[in-house]
């Protein structure tokens, strides 16, 4: 048996016996990601709602601005973050270097700018339709944005998938400030970036695994919710 | 005879409205009653829609002044519109009543039988957890309705609410329109069913080519309309404008 089939053989085998090593880095990474997620989602969503529907000079520009932020290359998203936590950095005293909370950060401010790029145009557009009948009924800005996250759920939840997306698979940012140290700071990319070349293959393998599953889960869901706002786009017509 | 402060709702005086350099609205001169059903009737792209719309205050007067004649003591006017071509929300039928009255601040008991009235008044019940978007055109149109009675306007604005409706819906919200306008709720109607005005309008006002050429008591428009435009309308003659 070759060393590739035989570390493949040793994947399935901790996958299926849910290996405790295995199980506490896909949890971390999960834990990590979905938190920041939230967070992004906490503060990408009103954010881009707003930059949908209100008009002020300098939107154009900010637009632009977030646009080219979805595609920052997670490195250069974790060199930043390292320089800000770091010992000398401006919040070097809170200690938060290589801790999951520094991942956390990171891959907010990853996420952060697609959350915000998608609801801005989910939101414009539904704005859009419903302005003059929530002009009529004499909603405020505060009922206006609540009408309009709520009837863009569809749209909105795929954006934070796609937000999920991107951070449970990057490895540059959480490698920078996390440091993949065992029991604290490895998740799944890291793992498998940095046991590769230790030679430790079969964990490697296994992880490949979840994380394959876990991003087509991710996209079958995507298509899901996709399908669903089609037939009542469809319905509505 | 009262005075026009204590009849009229609201009066135009001189009103013009123009969008993109387009006049779609010249030289209103309108005094619209406090009281009963007023119909707006007129050809395809006439204004109609964009009276109501100023009426809605949705659009202002680009020249001109449109006047609400409040009695003292009694607070803003309010309006409710029956858009057209109804927006539907994503939700179900009874969330976008609820939602149209959640301006209205009332407390949840109210508001919920506010939304079960006018589920019931326009045959709505048994789709009131259906989302709003799988309705039929006709079922829409009547959720539209809905929205605008659960607010309890004072001043109720219809815009073709029945032209996709079948006859017993039609019926039905005809004597919704008669029932509000017994409570002393304003219904201004647009409609291009000579019948339905007939059975409605206590007066009609007729708009050709963004000019109201003609407002009269409906039993006086019927039996004779003052105008050239009015006349080939009601019989049914395409009418030739130049604007
Ligand atoms: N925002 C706008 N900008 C420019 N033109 C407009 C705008 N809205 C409407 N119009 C034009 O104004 C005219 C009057 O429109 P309006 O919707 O008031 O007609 P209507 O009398 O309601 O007609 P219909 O019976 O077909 O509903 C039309 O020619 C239309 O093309
Ligand atoms: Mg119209």
């Amino acid at each position: 048996m070759s060393e590739a089939t035989q570390a493949l053989y040793l994947a399935v085998e901790l996958v299926i016996s849910m290996d405790a090593g295995l199980v506490e880095i896909v949890l971390l990474s999960l834990q990590v990601s979905l938190l920041a997620v939230a967070v992004a989602c906490a503060i990408g969503l009103p954010l881009g709602a707003l930059l949908g529907i209100a008009r002020f000079r300098g939107r154009r520009l900010l637009i632009s601005i977030n646009n080219a932020l979805m595609g920052l290359p997670p490195v250069v998203v974790g060199l930043a973050v390292y320089l800000m936590l770091s010992r000398s950095g401006p919040f070097g005293v809170f200690g938060l270097l290589y801790t999951p909370t520094a991942m956390i950060i990171a891959q907010t401010l990853l996420v952060l700018p697609i959350v915000a790029a998608l609801s801005r145009q989910t939101i414009e557009d539904l704005n859009a339709e419903y302005d003059e009948y929530l002009r009529s009924l004499d909603m405020r800005l505060a009922g206006r944005l609540k009408t309009l996250l709520w009837d863009g759920r569809a749209s909105l939840a795929t954006a934070a998938i796609a937000g999920l997306g991107r951070a449970i698979a990057e490895v540059g940012a959480v490698i920078i400030v996390g440091g993949n140290i065992d029991h604290v700071t490895r998740v799944m990319t890291t793992a498998i970036a940095l046991e590769t070349s230790k030679g430790d293959l079969a964990l490697a393998l296994a992880l490949g695994l979840v994380l394959v599953t876990i991003a087509l889960a991710l996209n079958a869901a995507v298509e899901i919710l996709r399908a669903g706002a089609e037939r009542k786009l469809h319905a509505g017509a | 005879m009262l005075a026009p402060e204590t009849t009229a709702l609201a009066s135009f005086r001189s009103v013009s409205y123009a969008s993109a350099g387009d006049r779609l609205l010249s030289d209103i001169e309108l005094t619209i009653a406090r009281q009963g059903i007023t119909t707006i009737m007129g050809p395809n792209g006439a204004g109609k829609s964009t009276l109501l719309r100023l009426l809605a205050g949705l659009l202002r007067p680009t020249s001109g002044t449109l006047t609400w004649h409040r009695p003292a003591g009694t607070g803003q006017i309010e309006t409710a519109f029956v858009f057209q071509r109804p927006v539907i929300l994503r939700r179900t039928v009874s969330a976008n009543i609820r939602h149209a009255i959640s301006p209205l601040k009332l407390p949840d008991a109210q508001a919920s039988r506010r939304v079960d009235a006018a589920l019931s008044d326009c045959s709505l019940e048994h789709l009131r957890d259906a989302p709003g978007r799988r309705l039929s055109g006709g079922e829409q149109q009547r959720l539209a309705m809905a929205r605008a009675l659960a607010r309890q306007p004072d001043v109720l604005l219809l815009d073709e609410p029945t032209a996709s409706l079948d006859p017993a819906a039609t019926n039905a919200i005809e004597q919704i329109a008669l029932a509000c306008a017994d409570k002393a709720t304003k219904v201004v109607l647009v409609t291009h069913d000579a019948g339905q005005a007939r059975r409605l309008s206590n007066d009609v006002i007729f708009l050709n080519a963004g000019r109201a050429v003609e407002h009269s008591p409906a039993a006086a428009f019927f039996n004779q309309p003052l105008s050239q435009p009015a006349r080939d309308y009601l019989a049914g003659r395409i009418t030739i404008t130049d604007t």
